[in-house]
């Protein structure tokens, strides 16, 4: 963890109710795809966790979905305005666990696999890609994954775009892939986890509500085989294997 | 140390602090995340996890909401328990704080409470006992240990009898008679006081109608409740001559001052740690600039 003050630099939408923020400042306070940063909201409490898009040496790109006032508030920040942030948080996906790995995302769930899909495909990996979204109007980041050189499926629930349905709908055949990596509502985790046939090992990472964000709080720490474990430390990635879907 | 003195040090209790400041119990875990950004020994000492004598998976998800300046946490005292805090906690805060600790022990009955602080009492780390006393009371229907002035002394008395380090017992803001609960306290042989804890509340999620927090109710906490813990900070002090530690909303050093200007010995930080992990830090260094300010030499003579 490191904490660090960003300016932003560019903050768009760029679908229905989806923005885009690139924060200027220490990128290397990001350690492994799939971490989340902790933004300082003038007016508010808490912080707010926000998954890392994508980083570099000295920036830090974030898309949130607009849900409530702190979210709200994001969409009036201009650039230049400064933000203290909490970056490097969580333990992330780990990209050397897959020969031949399928990505699947939906939602502000996507926005975490683009840096794993980057760090993978660097690494000379085929990688496949399936996104979800409610419909064309709040579809982003399809052309990105493709500009990476990912071979990209889309579904969407009114069917507007790519396959109508659900992410489960437009899965490959699981003799393509090795190990999969995901990012999304609960629902849609626990579908992939019935629709994929179990002896596949996945890495899904997973939302809670949280105090610090830091692991001092055990705010959101949740049930998994064997133990317990806080999602923003030891998570937000959690092994298939271990983990615990009644709740 | 000669002539040199530190204007920050106080006494809590028989020992020696090197300032006021404590990092409060449930929001410094056993320190861990804090000393890998910082050197966690600049703190006068800190209250770790609330220990029970079983281990706690504590409540469902999710715990935490947010309030207008604070928020509410439902965390359930999750604990590993006093045997695997002895055996794995302790030896790794060896390694990262070489000051005397502050235990922060929880129990559902007087032999729970017994059973821990009488564990804690053989750890040469730990400095003080500070003994919630805000849970329910299990075996008596429920009610919390803390909103009852004869249970509360029940307690206490029964801790003191197993352990020689100092017991400080933290009471419960939920209550309509704070001191009457720390006098109960005191006369059953409280060596200091701590308050508040958590006060109790809510937040219903619009879109769902239901509760945020999966357990319905959480306790409030953060610069919110700062005027309600220094008002029942100063009522305490004033009527008990063991010293109280003050806790509740403090965020900076300022409050620290005027958490000490109402009675307190030391001052604990709980949620202000959790948004800025850095906020002991900040605290204990401006405090120098803020005893200038409003012309205090040392901070030992604003107490009482
Ligand atoms: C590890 C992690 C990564 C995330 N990554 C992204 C991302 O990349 N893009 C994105 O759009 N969203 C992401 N989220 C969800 C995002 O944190 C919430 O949408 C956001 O906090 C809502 O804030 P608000 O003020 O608009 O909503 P409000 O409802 O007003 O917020 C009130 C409080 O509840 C918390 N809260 C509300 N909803 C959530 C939620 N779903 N998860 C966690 N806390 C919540 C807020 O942080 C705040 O403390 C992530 C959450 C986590 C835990
Ligand atoms: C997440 C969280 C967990 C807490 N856990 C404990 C605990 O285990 N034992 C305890 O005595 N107090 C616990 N508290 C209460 C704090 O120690 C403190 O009394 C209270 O939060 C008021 O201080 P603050 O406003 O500075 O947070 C907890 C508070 C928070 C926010
Ligand atoms: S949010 Fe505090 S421990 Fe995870």
């Amino acid at each position: 963890m490191k904490q660090g003050i960003y300016t932003i630099k560019e903050n768009k939408r760029i679908a229905d109710g989806i923005w885009k923020m690139v924060l200027a400042g220490d990128g290397t306070a990001v350690t492994a795809p799939g971490q989340f940063i902790n933004i300082k909201l003038d007016g508010r409490f808490l912080r707010r966790p926000i998954s890392v898009h994508d980083a570099d040496d000295t920036s830090i790109t974030i898309i949130y979905k607009v849900l409530g006032r702190g979210t709200e508030d994001m969409t009036s920040y201009a650039p230049g305005k400064e933000l203290d942030v909490l970056a490097g948080l969580g333990n992330g996906f780990d990209p050397t666990a897959s020969e031949k790995p399928l990505l699947i995302g939906g939602g502000v769930g996507i926005p975490p696999l683009y840096l794993l899909a980057k760090k993978l495909i660097a690494a000379g990996r085929s990688v496949q890609v399936v996104l979800g979204f409610n419909a064309k109007e709040d579809a982003f980041c399809i052309g990105e994954f493709e500009a990476l050189g990912c071979k990209v499926s889309v579904a969407s629930l009114d069917g507007s775009l790519g396959v109508k349905g659900f992410v489960t709908d437009a899965l490959p055949s699981p003799d393509t892939y090795d190990c999969f990596y995901t990012c999304g509502p609960l629902p849609m985790l626990r579908a992939l986890d019935g629709a994929i046939p179990a002896g596949i090992p996945g890495q899904l990472s997973f939302e809670e509500r949280m105090g610090c964000g830091f692991g001092a709080c055990m705010g959101c720490t949740v049930p998994v085989k064997g133990g317990y474990k806080r999602i923003c430390k030891d998570g937000p990635v959690l092994a298939r294997e271990e983990i615990v879907w009644e709740k | 140390m000669g002539e040199v003195t530190n204007r920050l040090a106080v006494d809590l209790c028989g020992i020696a602090l090197d300032n006021p400041v404590i990092p409060a119990s449930g929001t410094f875990g056993y320190g861990r995340e804090f000393a890998e950004v910082y050197d966690i020994n600049i703190l006068g000492t800190f209250s770790f996890k609330g220990t029970t004598k079983d281990p706690r998976l504590g409540n469902l998800t999710p715990r935490i909401a947010e309030t207008p300046c604070g928020m509410l946490n439902a965390v359930g005292l999750q604990n590993p328990g006093v045997d695997k805090v002895i055996e794995e906690e302790l030896p790794n805060l060896a390694k990262i704080f070489h000051k005397p600790v502050m235990a922060n022990v929880s129990g559902f009955s007087v032999d729970d409470y017994v059973y821990t602080c009488e564990k804690l009492d053989q750890q040469p780390q730990v400095g003080w006992l500070e003994v919630n006393i805000s849970c329910p009371n299990v075996h008596g229907g429920g009610m919390s240990f803390g909103t009852d002035p004869a249970a509360a002394a029940e307690v206490t008395r029964a801790v003191k009898a197993v352990t020689a380090k100092p017991v400080i017992v933290k009471l419960s803001p939920n209550v309509t008679d704070i001191v009457s609960i720390a006098k109960a306290c005191e006369d059953a042989g409280a060596d200091g006081i701590s308050l508040i804890n958590t006060l109790l509340g809510m937040r219903i999620d619009l879109k769902t109608r239901r509760p945020i927090l999966a357990n319905t109710t959480g306790g409030l906490s953060g610069p919110a409740v700062f005027p309600v813990a220094l008002r029942m900070v100063y009522q305490v002090a004033h009527a008990v001559s063991v010293p109280v530690v003050g806790m509740g909303g403090v965020t900076t050093a300022e409050d620290v001052l005027e958490m000490m200007m109402a009675g307190a010995a030391a001052v604990e930080v709980g949620a202000a740690n959790l948004v800025d992990p850095f906020a002991c830090k900040k605290i204990i260094e401006d405090l120098p600039a803020a005893m200038d300010k409003y012309g205090i030499s040392t901070l030992s003579e604003l107490k009482g």
